[in-house]
Protein backbone atom coordinates (compact mmCIF):
# COMPACT_ATOMS: atom_id res chain seq x y z
CA UNK A 1 0.00 0.00 0.00
CA UNK A 2 1.19 3.47 -0.80
CA UNK A 3 3.17 4.91 2.33
CA UNK A 4 1.91 8.30 3.46
CA UNK A 5 4.74 8.59 6.06
CA UNK A 6 8.05 7.46 6.08
CA UNK A 7 10.99 7.75 8.67
CA UNK A 8 14.63 7.19 8.19
CA UNK A 9 17.12 6.67 10.42
CA UNK A 10 15.58 9.19 13.01
CA UNK A 11 17.23 10.39 15.85
CA UNK A 12 17.24 12.75 18.84
CA UNK A 13 19.10 13.15 21.91
CA UNK A 14 17.92 16.00 24.16
CA UNK A 15 19.98 19.00 25.31
CA UNK A 16 20.65 16.82 28.94
CA UNK A 17 21.75 14.00 26.90
CA UNK A 18 18.72 11.57 27.02
CA UNK A 19 18.33 9.71 23.80
CA UNK A 20 14.86 9.69 23.04
CA UNK A 21 14.72 8.52 19.33
CA UNK A 22 17.55 6.28 18.36
CA UNK A 23 17.41 5.15 15.22
CA UNK A 24 13.71 5.08 14.06
CA UNK A 25 12.77 3.17 10.65
CA UNK A 26 8.85 3.00 10.43
CA UNK A 27 6.48 3.31 7.15
CA UNK A 28 2.67 4.42 7.65
CA UNK A 29 0.26 3.45 4.73
CA UNK A 30 -2.74 5.21 3.71
CA UNK A 31 -5.40 4.70 5.28
CA UNK A 32 -4.53 2.55 8.43
CA UNK A 33 -4.87 2.91 12.11
CA UNK A 34 -1.69 2.58 13.23
CA UNK A 35 -0.97 2.00 17.11
CA UNK A 36 2.32 2.69 18.32
CA UNK A 37 2.50 1.47 22.23
CA UNK A 38 5.01 1.67 24.75
CA UNK A 39 5.86 2.10 28.27
CA UNK A 40 6.05 5.83 29.64
CA UNK A 41 8.83 7.73 28.76
CA UNK A 42 9.33 5.15 25.35
CA UNK A 43 9.84 8.06 22.68
CA UNK A 44 6.30 8.12 21.61
CA UNK A 45 5.55 11.81 22.08
CA UNK A 46 8.82 12.48 21.09
CA UNK A 47 8.47 10.49 17.57
CA UNK A 48 5.07 12.35 17.18
CA UNK A 49 6.26 16.05 17.99
CA UNK A 50 9.44 15.50 15.31
CA UNK A 51 6.70 14.59 12.57
CA UNK A 52 4.43 18.00 14.00
CA UNK A 53 7.14 20.40 13.93
CA UNK A 54 7.77 20.39 17.76
CA UNK A 55 10.85 18.33 18.40
CA UNK A 56 14.08 19.20 16.09
CA UNK A 57 15.59 15.99 15.08
CA UNK A 58 18.89 15.05 15.85
CA UNK A 59 19.49 12.92 12.28
CA UNK A 60 17.42 11.11 10.13
CA UNK A 61 14.89 12.07 7.65
CA UNK A 62 11.03 12.77 7.86
CA UNK A 63 9.47 12.14 4.31
CA UNK A 64 5.22 12.52 4.53
CA UNK A 65 3.13 12.53 1.43
CA UNK A 66 6.52 12.32 -0.27
CA UNK A 67 7.53 15.70 0.83
CA UNK A 68 11.11 15.58 2.89
CA UNK A 69 9.76 17.51 5.90
CA UNK A 70 13.70 18.92 6.08
CA UNK A 71 12.49 20.85 3.52
CA UNK A 72 8.71 20.93 2.22
CA UNK A 73 7.30 21.11 5.66
CA UNK A 74 4.78 23.76 4.41
CA UNK A 75 3.24 21.37 2.34
CA UNK A 76 3.22 18.28 4.75
CA UNK A 77 2.07 20.03 7.60
CA UNK A 78 -0.85 21.45 5.58
CA UNK A 79 -1.94 18.04 5.89
CA UNK A 80 -1.35 16.55 9.13
CA UNK A 81 -3.57 17.12 12.11
CA UNK A 82 -2.52 16.60 15.47
CA UNK A 83 -4.58 15.79 19.05
CA UNK A 84 -2.11 16.35 21.94
CA UNK A 85 -1.68 14.21 24.92
CA UNK A 86 -2.73 17.16 26.97
CA UNK A 87 -5.42 18.88 27.23
CA UNK A 88 -3.55 22.35 25.70
CA UNK A 89 -6.09 24.75 24.30
CA UNK A 90 -7.11 28.54 24.98
CA UNK A 91 -10.34 27.74 27.74
CA UNK A 92 -11.37 30.93 27.68
CA UNK A 93 -12.40 31.18 23.95
CA UNK A 94 -15.74 29.35 22.85
CA UNK A 95 -15.88 25.83 20.61
CA UNK A 96 -16.78 27.32 17.28
CA UNK A 97 -14.38 30.25 17.47
CA UNK A 98 -11.93 27.90 18.85
CA UNK A 99 -12.34 25.03 16.06
CA UNK A 100 -12.48 28.15 13.17
CA UNK A 101 -8.81 29.38 14.40
CA UNK A 102 -7.67 26.27 13.66
CA UNK A 103 -9.08 26.17 9.68
CA UNK A 104 -7.49 29.40 9.69
CA UNK A 105 -4.41 28.92 10.89
CA UNK A 106 -3.60 26.20 8.54
CA UNK A 107 -4.70 28.59 5.80
CA UNK A 108 -7.90 27.54 4.98
CA UNK A 109 -10.94 29.61 3.90
CA UNK A 110 -13.65 29.63 6.50
CA UNK A 111 -16.32 27.14 5.44
CA UNK A 112 -19.07 27.30 8.21
CA UNK A 113 -20.65 24.24 6.59
CA UNK A 114 -17.69 22.06 7.41
CA UNK A 115 -16.97 23.33 11.18
CA UNK A 116 -20.83 22.59 11.64
CA UNK A 117 -19.96 19.29 10.30
CA UNK A 118 -17.20 18.57 12.53
CA UNK A 119 -18.83 20.31 15.63
CA UNK A 120 -22.06 17.77 14.70
CA UNK A 121 -20.07 14.47 14.48
CA UNK A 122 -18.11 15.42 17.67
CA UNK A 123 -21.99 15.99 19.45
CA UNK A 124 -20.28 19.39 20.19
CA UNK A 125 -22.59 21.25 17.69
CA UNK A 126 -24.50 22.31 21.19
CA UNK A 127 -21.70 23.25 22.82
CA UNK A 128 -20.45 25.57 20.19
CA UNK A 129 -20.93 28.68 22.03
CA UNK A 130 -19.99 27.79 25.07
CA UNK A 131 -16.54 28.45 26.37
CA UNK A 132 -14.36 25.85 26.61
CA UNK A 133 -13.57 26.54 30.12
CA UNK A 134 -17.04 25.33 30.70
CA UNK A 135 -17.13 22.01 29.26
CA UNK A 136 -16.14 18.41 30.65
CA UNK A 137 -12.90 16.69 30.31
CA UNK A 138 -14.03 14.32 27.88
CA UNK A 139 -15.99 17.38 25.76
CA UNK A 140 -12.30 19.45 25.89
CA UNK A 141 -11.02 16.48 24.21
CA UNK A 142 -13.13 16.28 21.69
CA UNK A 143 -12.87 20.00 21.03
CA UNK A 144 -8.83 19.15 20.50
CA UNK A 145 -9.99 16.31 17.93
CA UNK A 146 -12.36 19.06 16.25
CA UNK A 147 -9.38 21.56 15.76
CA UNK A 148 -7.27 19.05 14.62
CA UNK A 149 -9.69 18.14 12.25
CA UNK A 150 -11.12 21.16 11.21
CA UNK A 151 -8.36 21.52 8.09
CA UNK A 152 -9.66 18.22 6.91
CA UNK A 153 -6.28 16.34 7.31
CA UNK A 154 -4.85 13.31 5.40
CA UNK A 155 -3.06 12.37 8.21
CA UNK A 156 -4.22 12.11 12.24
CA UNK A 157 -2.07 11.83 15.16
CA UNK A 158 -3.91 11.13 18.46
CA UNK A 159 -1.52 11.39 21.14
CA UNK A 160 -3.15 9.47 24.21
CA UNK A 161 -6.78 10.37 23.05
CA UNK A 162 -8.22 8.40 25.40
CA UNK A 163 -6.31 9.35 28.48
CA UNK A 164 -7.99 10.34 31.44
CA UNK A 165 -11.75 9.75 30.20
CA UNK A 166 -14.21 6.61 31.75
CA UNK A 167 -14.93 3.70 29.83
CA UNK A 168 -18.23 4.96 28.18
CA UNK A 169 -16.89 7.64 26.87
CA UNK A 170 -13.50 5.70 25.54
CA UNK A 171 -15.70 3.29 23.65
CA UNK A 172 -17.26 6.46 22.24
CA UNK A 173 -13.53 7.63 21.07
CA UNK A 174 -12.99 4.74 19.51
CA UNK A 175 -16.37 5.23 17.12
CA UNK A 176 -15.06 8.90 16.37
CA UNK A 177 -12.00 7.12 15.04
CA UNK A 178 -13.13 4.71 13.44
CA UNK A 179 -15.84 7.02 11.57
CA UNK A 180 -12.64 9.55 10.59
CA UNK A 181 -10.72 5.97 9.17
CA UNK A 182 -13.95 5.49 7.24
CA UNK A 183 -13.84 8.98 5.57
CA UNK A 184 -9.88 7.83 4.49
CA UNK A 185 -7.90 9.58 7.32
CA UNK A 186 -4.91 7.85 8.07
CA UNK A 187 -4.28 7.31 11.97
CA UNK A 188 -1.53 7.11 13.88
CA UNK A 189 -2.30 7.00 17.92
CA UNK A 190 -0.41 6.29 21.18
CA UNK A 191 -1.81 4.48 23.79
CA UNK A 192 -0.97 3.03 27.29
CA UNK A 193 -4.46 1.30 26.80
CA UNK A 194 -3.48 -1.94 24.95
CA UNK A 195 -7.28 -2.88 24.55
CA UNK A 196 -7.41 0.26 22.76
CA UNK A 197 -4.89 -0.75 20.19
CA UNK A 198 -6.37 -4.24 20.18
CA UNK A 199 -9.57 -2.90 19.06
CA UNK A 200 -8.58 -0.16 16.57
CA UNK A 201 -5.29 -0.89 14.71
CA UNK A 202 -4.73 -2.28 11.64
CA UNK A 203 -0.68 -2.14 12.98
CA UNK A 204 1.28 -2.53 16.12
CA UNK A 205 4.24 -0.41 16.38
CA UNK A 206 6.44 -1.29 19.83
CA UNK A 207 8.74 1.24 20.73
CA UNK A 208 10.83 1.21 24.26
CA UNK A 209 13.68 3.09 24.69
CA UNK A 210 13.52 5.12 21.78
CA UNK A 211 13.98 2.00 19.47
CA UNK A 212 11.14 0.60 17.06
CA UNK A 213 11.36 -3.28 19.01
CA UNK A 214 8.55 -4.73 16.51
CA UNK A 215 6.03 -3.50 13.77
CA UNK A 216 3.48 -5.69 12.65
CA UNK A 217 -0.48 -6.83 11.41
CA UNK A 218 -2.07 -6.82 14.45
CA UNK A 219 -3.60 -10.13 13.79
CA UNK A 220 -0.38 -11.41 12.26
CA UNK A 221 1.51 -10.27 15.39
CA UNK A 222 -1.40 -11.87 17.24
CA UNK A 223 -0.70 -15.19 15.80
CA UNK A 224 2.94 -15.26 15.63
CA UNK A 225 2.74 -14.50 19.31
CA UNK A 226 -0.35 -14.92 20.76
CA UNK A 227 -1.11 -18.20 22.62
CA UNK A 228 -3.90 -20.15 24.24
CA UNK A 229 -4.08 -21.59 27.65
CA UNK A 230 -6.34 -24.26 28.66
CA UNK A 231 -6.65 -25.34 32.48
CA UNK A 232 -8.72 -29.00 32.30
CA UNK A 233 -9.79 -30.11 35.37
CA UNK A 234 -9.37 -33.96 36.00
CA UNK A 235 -11.59 -35.80 37.78
CA UNK A 236 -8.98 -37.79 39.22
CA UNK A 237 -5.35 -36.52 40.16
CA UNK A 238 -2.51 -38.39 37.59
CA UNK A 239 0.56 -38.91 38.67
CA UNK A 240 2.07 -38.78 35.02
CA UNK A 241 1.18 -37.65 31.84
CA UNK A 242 0.51 -40.94 29.19
CA UNK A 243 3.22 -40.48 25.96
CA UNK A 244 -0.36 -39.24 23.55
CA UNK A 245 -0.75 -37.01 25.76
CA UNK A 246 2.97 -35.54 26.24
CA UNK A 247 2.88 -34.63 22.41
CA UNK A 248 0.61 -31.68 23.14
CA UNK A 249 2.99 -28.73 25.07
CA UNK A 250 1.38 -29.67 28.15
CA UNK A 251 1.85 -29.96 32.41
CA UNK A 252 0.27 -31.28 35.73
CA UNK A 253 -0.30 -28.69 38.14
CA UNK A 254 -2.27 -28.66 41.02
CA UNK A 255 -0.88 -32.08 42.37
CA UNK A 256 -1.72 -33.75 39.48
CA UNK A 257 -5.50 -32.85 39.12
CA UNK A 258 -5.17 -30.37 36.18
CA UNK A 259 -3.77 -30.07 33.13
CA UNK A 260 -2.49 -27.48 31.87
CA UNK A 261 -1.90 -26.74 27.92
CA UNK A 262 -0.47 -23.81 26.80
CA UNK A 263 0.30 -23.03 22.88
CA UNK A 264 -1.20 -22.58 19.81
CA UNK A 265 -0.56 -19.51 17.30
CA UNK A 266 -3.24 -17.14 18.30
CA UNK A 267 -5.10 -17.92 15.18
CA UNK A 268 -6.99 -20.61 16.17
CA UNK A 269 -4.28 -23.57 16.67
CA UNK A 270 -4.61 -23.29 20.21
CA UNK A 271 -8.16 -24.27 20.14
CA UNK A 272 -8.11 -27.60 18.14
CA UNK A 273 -5.16 -28.53 19.64
CA UNK A 274 -7.81 -28.50 23.14
CA UNK A 275 -10.35 -30.32 21.43
CA UNK A 276 -7.48 -32.75 20.01
CA UNK A 277 -6.36 -32.97 23.75
CA UNK A 278 -9.56 -34.01 25.02
CA UNK A 279 -10.73 -36.68 22.70
CA UNK A 280 -7.13 -38.10 23.46
CA UNK A 281 -7.45 -37.92 27.46
CA UNK A 282 -10.86 -39.74 26.90
CA UNK A 283 -9.71 -42.42 24.50
CA UNK A 284 -6.61 -42.51 27.77
CA UNK A 285 -9.64 -43.26 29.65
CA UNK A 286 -8.94 -40.02 31.65
CA UNK A 287 -12.10 -38.16 32.50
CA UNK A 288 -12.34 -34.28 33.03
CA UNK A 289 -14.61 -32.05 34.75
CA UNK A 290 -14.04 -28.61 33.34
CA UNK A 291 -11.81 -26.43 30.92
CA UNK A 292 -11.40 -23.09 31.17
CA UNK A 293 -9.70 -21.74 28.07
CA UNK A 294 -7.99 -17.94 27.38
CA UNK A 295 -6.43 -16.51 24.23
CA UNK A 296 -3.46 -14.45 24.90
CA UNK A 297 -4.49 -10.65 24.36
CA UNK A 298 -2.30 -8.42 22.58
CA UNK A 299 -1.39 -6.46 26.14
CA UNK A 300 -0.20 -10.05 27.22
CA UNK A 301 2.03 -10.00 23.96
CA UNK A 302 3.28 -6.33 24.42
CA UNK A 303 4.18 -7.23 28.71
CA UNK A 304 5.84 -10.43 27.38
CA UNK A 305 7.55 -8.52 24.34
CA UNK A 306 8.70 -5.77 26.87
CA UNK A 307 10.18 -8.10 29.22
CA UNK A 308 12.37 -10.08 26.76
CA UNK A 309 13.59 -7.18 25.98
CA UNK A 310 14.28 -6.26 29.68
CA UNK A 311 15.84 -9.85 29.99
CA UNK A 312 17.39 -9.51 27.12
CA UNK B 1 5.35 32.94 0.36
CA UNK B 2 3.44 34.10 3.15
CA UNK B 3 -0.16 32.65 4.21
CA UNK B 4 -1.78 35.61 4.24
CA UNK B 5 -5.08 33.43 6.13
CA UNK B 6 -3.13 32.01 8.67
CA UNK B 7 -1.54 35.71 9.54
CA UNK B 8 -5.00 36.88 9.83
CA UNK B 9 -5.80 33.52 12.28
CA UNK B 10 -2.90 34.99 14.28
CA UNK B 11 -4.18 38.51 13.85
CA UNK B 12 -7.36 38.34 14.56
CA UNK B 13 -7.06 35.85 17.40
CA UNK B 14 -4.63 38.15 19.25
CA UNK B 15 -7.02 41.22 18.84
CA UNK B 16 -9.78 39.30 20.18
CA UNK B 17 -7.69 38.02 22.92
CA UNK B 18 -7.27 41.92 23.54
CA UNK B 19 -10.96 42.76 23.18
CA UNK B 20 -11.80 40.08 25.68
CA UNK B 21 -10.10 42.22 28.49
CA UNK B 22 -11.24 45.20 26.83
CA UNK B 23 -12.41 47.26 29.75
CA UNK B 24 -9.29 47.33 31.75
CA UNK B 25 -7.15 47.05 28.48
CA UNK B 26 -8.90 50.52 27.48
CA UNK B 27 -10.24 52.20 31.17
CA UNK B 28 -5.99 51.62 32.67
CA UNK B 29 -4.55 54.03 30.00
CA UNK B 30 -7.19 56.05 30.01
CA UNK B 31 -6.99 56.55 34.27
CA UNK B 32 -3.12 56.76 34.32
CA UNK B 33 -3.00 59.45 31.60
CA UNK B 34 -6.05 61.21 33.23
CA UNK B 35 -3.75 61.00 36.67
CA UNK B 36 -0.79 62.18 34.86
CA UNK B 37 -2.27 65.20 33.05
CA UNK B 38 -3.68 66.04 36.78
CA UNK B 39 -0.60 65.74 38.89
CA UNK B 40 2.10 66.88 35.97
CA UNK B 41 -0.23 68.90 33.90
CA UNK B 42 -2.36 70.70 36.21
CA UNK B 43 -1.29 70.94 39.97
CA UNK B 44 2.81 71.27 38.95
CA UNK B 45 2.26 72.15 35.11
CA UNK B 46 0.53 75.33 35.75
CA UNK B 47 3.61 76.41 37.68
CA UNK B 48 6.52 75.12 35.05
CA UNK B 49 6.88 77.96 32.40
CA UNK B 50 6.98 76.85 28.85
CA UNK B 51 9.45 74.59 27.44
CA UNK B 52 11.00 75.00 23.96
CA UNK B 53 7.68 77.35 23.19
CA UNK B 54 5.32 74.94 24.32
CA UNK B 55 2.78 74.80 27.19
CA UNK B 56 4.18 71.95 29.99
CA UNK B 57 0.83 70.21 29.82
CA UNK B 58 0.94 70.03 25.87
CA UNK B 59 5.10 69.37 25.94
CA UNK B 60 4.41 65.95 27.92
CA UNK B 61 1.69 64.72 25.81
CA UNK B 62 4.22 62.71 23.53
CA UNK B 63 6.32 61.63 26.51
CA UNK B 64 3.10 59.90 28.00
CA UNK B 65 2.29 58.25 25.35
CA UNK B 66 5.88 56.82 24.58
CA UNK B 67 5.59 55.89 28.32
CA UNK B 68 2.04 53.81 27.79
CA UNK B 69 2.81 53.12 24.42
CA UNK B 70 6.50 51.22 25.22
CA UNK B 71 5.10 49.20 28.58
CA UNK B 72 1.61 48.23 26.87
CA UNK B 73 3.30 46.89 23.57
CA UNK B 74 5.85 45.08 24.79
CA UNK B 75 3.50 43.52 27.76
CA UNK B 76 0.98 42.73 25.11
CA UNK B 77 3.52 40.70 22.67
CA UNK B 78 5.08 39.15 25.22
CA UNK B 79 2.41 37.76 26.91
CA UNK B 80 1.03 37.00 23.51
CA UNK B 81 4.05 34.15 22.92
CA UNK B 82 4.74 33.47 26.36
CA UNK B 83 1.14 32.23 27.22
CA UNK B 84 0.73 29.74 24.61
CA UNK B 85 4.68 28.83 25.79
CA UNK B 86 3.02 28.38 29.07
CA UNK B 87 -0.06 26.68 29.00
CA UNK B 88 0.95 24.76 25.92
CA UNK B 89 -1.08 25.77 22.95
CA UNK B 90 1.80 26.90 20.81
CA UNK B 91 1.68 23.06 19.55
CA UNK B 92 -0.97 24.32 17.43
CA UNK B 93 1.17 27.30 15.82
CA UNK B 94 4.56 24.96 15.60
CA UNK B 95 2.61 22.50 13.66
CA UNK B 96 0.82 23.93 11.41
CA UNK B 97 2.09 25.22 8.09
CA UNK B 98 3.01 28.61 9.18
CA UNK B 99 6.65 30.14 9.61
CA UNK B 100 8.32 33.18 10.67
CA UNK B 101 6.69 35.94 8.67
CA UNK B 102 2.65 34.33 9.37
CA UNK B 103 3.67 34.05 13.10
CA UNK B 104 5.39 38.24 13.12
CA UNK B 105 2.83 39.88 10.84
CA UNK B 106 0.17 38.06 12.80
CA UNK B 107 1.24 38.65 16.59
CA UNK B 108 2.72 42.15 16.11
CA UNK B 109 0.60 43.08 13.83
CA UNK B 110 -2.04 42.28 16.53
CA UNK B 111 -0.06 43.57 19.52
CA UNK B 112 0.97 47.11 17.29
CA UNK B 113 -3.00 47.52 16.58
CA UNK B 114 -3.58 47.71 20.11
CA UNK B 115 -1.02 49.94 20.64
CA UNK B 116 -2.52 52.16 18.19
CA UNK B 117 -5.77 51.98 19.58
CA UNK B 118 -4.42 52.70 23.02
CA UNK B 119 -2.64 55.77 21.57
CA UNK B 120 -5.89 57.08 20.34
CA UNK B 121 -7.58 57.07 23.51
CA UNK B 122 -4.88 58.37 25.41
CA UNK B 123 -4.54 61.25 22.88
CA UNK B 124 -8.52 61.67 23.30
CA UNK B 125 -7.80 61.80 26.98
CA UNK B 126 -5.04 63.92 26.64
CA UNK B 127 -7.38 66.47 24.58
CA UNK B 128 -9.87 66.66 28.28
CA UNK B 129 -6.77 68.10 30.14
CA UNK B 130 -4.80 70.68 27.12
CA UNK B 131 -5.20 71.76 24.41
CA UNK B 132 -2.67 70.75 21.71
CA UNK B 133 -2.15 70.92 17.63
CA UNK B 134 0.14 68.04 16.00
CA UNK B 135 2.27 69.80 13.92
CA UNK B 136 2.84 66.64 11.61
CA UNK B 137 0.19 64.08 12.37
CA UNK B 138 1.10 61.39 9.39
CA UNK B 139 4.88 61.36 10.84
CA UNK B 140 3.43 61.09 14.11
CA UNK B 141 1.44 57.97 12.93
CA UNK B 142 4.47 56.70 11.36
CA UNK B 143 6.34 57.43 13.94
CA UNK B 144 3.96 55.78 16.65
CA UNK B 145 3.90 52.64 13.83
CA UNK B 146 7.38 52.09 13.89
CA UNK B 147 8.06 52.18 17.89
CA UNK B 148 4.91 49.72 18.29
CA UNK B 149 6.07 47.45 15.76
CA UNK B 150 9.84 47.48 16.90
CA UNK B 151 8.28 47.12 20.97
CA UNK B 152 6.08 44.36 19.69
CA UNK B 153 9.13 42.54 18.21
CA UNK B 154 11.21 43.43 21.11
CA UNK B 155 8.12 41.83 23.50
CA UNK B 156 8.12 39.21 21.17
CA UNK B 157 11.84 38.08 22.14
CA UNK B 158 10.99 38.54 25.90
CA UNK B 159 8.70 36.15 25.81
CA UNK B 160 10.56 33.37 23.75
CA UNK B 161 12.87 34.58 26.43
CA UNK B 162 11.06 33.72 29.38
CA UNK B 163 10.69 30.90 31.13
CA UNK B 164 8.88 31.92 33.87
CA UNK B 165 6.66 34.94 34.85
CA UNK B 166 9.41 37.14 36.92
CA UNK B 167 11.70 37.39 33.75
CA UNK B 168 8.47 38.04 31.78
CA UNK B 169 7.83 41.52 34.02
CA UNK B 170 11.72 41.95 34.83
CA UNK B 171 12.32 43.49 31.73
CA UNK B 172 10.00 46.11 31.60
CA UNK B 173 10.08 47.50 35.62
CA UNK B 174 13.24 47.57 35.74
CA UNK B 175 14.79 48.65 32.61
CA UNK B 176 11.88 50.04 30.10
CA UNK B 177 10.09 52.27 32.68
CA UNK B 178 13.15 53.32 34.11
CA UNK B 179 14.74 54.57 30.77
CA UNK B 180 11.73 55.89 29.96
CA UNK B 181 11.05 58.10 32.97
CA UNK B 182 14.68 59.57 32.37
CA UNK B 183 14.11 59.13 28.54
CA UNK B 184 12.50 63.02 28.79
CA UNK B 185 9.18 62.31 29.36
CA UNK B 186 8.67 65.01 31.61
CA UNK B 187 11.47 67.16 30.78
CA UNK B 188 13.53 68.49 27.99
CA UNK B 189 17.13 66.58 28.32
CA UNK B 190 18.38 70.62 27.80
CA UNK B 191 17.50 71.11 31.24
CA UNK B 192 19.67 68.58 33.06
CA UNK B 193 23.43 69.53 34.30
CA UNK B 194 26.70 68.85 32.48
CA UNK B 195 27.38 65.98 32.17
CA UNK B 196 24.14 64.46 32.35
CA UNK B 197 22.37 65.93 29.20
CA UNK B 198 25.42 64.23 27.79
CA UNK B 199 25.25 61.14 29.53
CA UNK B 200 21.70 61.22 29.09
CA UNK B 201 22.02 60.46 25.31
CA UNK B 202 23.21 56.76 26.02
CA UNK B 203 19.29 55.97 26.82
CA UNK B 204 17.63 54.76 23.81
CA UNK B 205 14.52 56.02 24.90
CA UNK B 206 15.55 59.75 24.51
CA UNK B 207 15.21 59.28 20.83
CA UNK B 208 11.92 57.62 21.24
CA UNK B 209 10.30 60.17 23.02
CA UNK B 210 12.59 63.38 21.26
CA UNK B 211 11.50 62.38 17.92
CA UNK B 212 7.60 61.42 18.77
CA UNK B 213 7.66 64.80 20.35
CA UNK B 214 9.36 66.30 16.88
CA UNK B 215 6.23 65.15 15.11
CA UNK B 216 3.60 67.14 17.46
CA UNK B 217 5.37 70.55 18.35
CA UNK B 218 8.69 70.48 15.46
CA UNK B 219 10.80 70.43 18.63
CA UNK B 220 13.49 68.30 19.68
CA UNK B 221 16.47 66.98 22.04
CA UNK B 222 17.93 65.57 19.30
CA UNK B 223 17.89 65.20 15.38
CA UNK B 224 14.62 63.70 13.88
CA UNK B 225 16.57 61.75 11.31
CA UNK B 226 18.92 60.37 14.14
CA UNK B 227 16.06 59.41 15.93
CA UNK B 228 14.02 57.44 13.03
CA UNK B 229 17.59 55.90 12.33
CA UNK B 230 17.62 54.45 15.49
CA UNK B 231 13.81 53.41 15.98
CA UNK B 232 14.77 51.65 12.38
CA UNK B 233 17.88 50.25 13.37
CA UNK B 234 16.32 48.38 16.31
CA UNK B 235 13.40 47.34 14.59
CA UNK B 236 15.91 45.52 12.13
CA UNK B 237 18.00 44.13 15.02
CA UNK B 238 14.63 42.96 16.41
CA UNK B 239 13.81 40.97 13.10
CA UNK B 240 16.79 39.69 12.96
CA UNK B 241 16.95 37.94 16.06
CA UNK B 242 13.29 36.93 15.96
CA UNK B 243 13.83 35.15 12.32
CA UNK B 244 17.26 33.46 14.03
CA UNK B 245 14.84 32.62 16.73
CA UNK B 246 12.48 30.57 14.42
CA UNK B 247 15.33 29.31 12.37
CA UNK B 248 16.89 28.07 15.17
CA UNK B 249 13.62 26.93 17.01
CA UNK B 250 15.80 28.23 20.13
CA UNK B 251 13.24 28.00 23.13
CA UNK B 252 10.16 26.83 21.28
CA UNK B 253 11.29 23.59 19.64
CA UNK B 254 12.51 20.73 21.80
Amino acid sequence: MEPILELDGLSKVYSGGLKALDDVNLTIRKGEIFALLGPNGAGKTTLIGAVCGMVTPTSGTIRAFGHDMAKDWRKARARIGLVPQELSTDMFEPVMRAVSYSRGLFGLAPDKDRIEEVLRSLSLWDKRDERIMALSGGMKRRVLIAKALAHEPDLLFLDEPTAGVDVELRKGMWRIIDEMRSRGVTIILTTHYIEEAEEMADRVGIIRGGKIVMVDEKDAMMARLGRTEAHIALAAPLSQIPPSIARYPVELEQNGSSLCYRGGDGAGKGKQDVAALTKALLAEGIDYTGIDIRESSLEDIFVSLLGEEEAG
Amino acid sequence: MIGWRSTWAIYTRELMRFLRTAFQSVLAPVITTALYFIVFGAAIGSEMPDLDGVDYGAFIIPGLLMLTLLGETTNNSSFGIYMPRFTGTIYELLSAPVGVAETLIGFVGAAATKSLILAAIILLTARLFVDYTIVHPVLAVLFIILVAASFSLFGFILGIWADNFEKLGIIPLLFLTPLTFLGGTFYSIDMLPKPWDTVALANPIVYLVSGLRWTFYGQSDVNIWVSFGITVGFLVVCVTIVTLIFKTGWRLRA
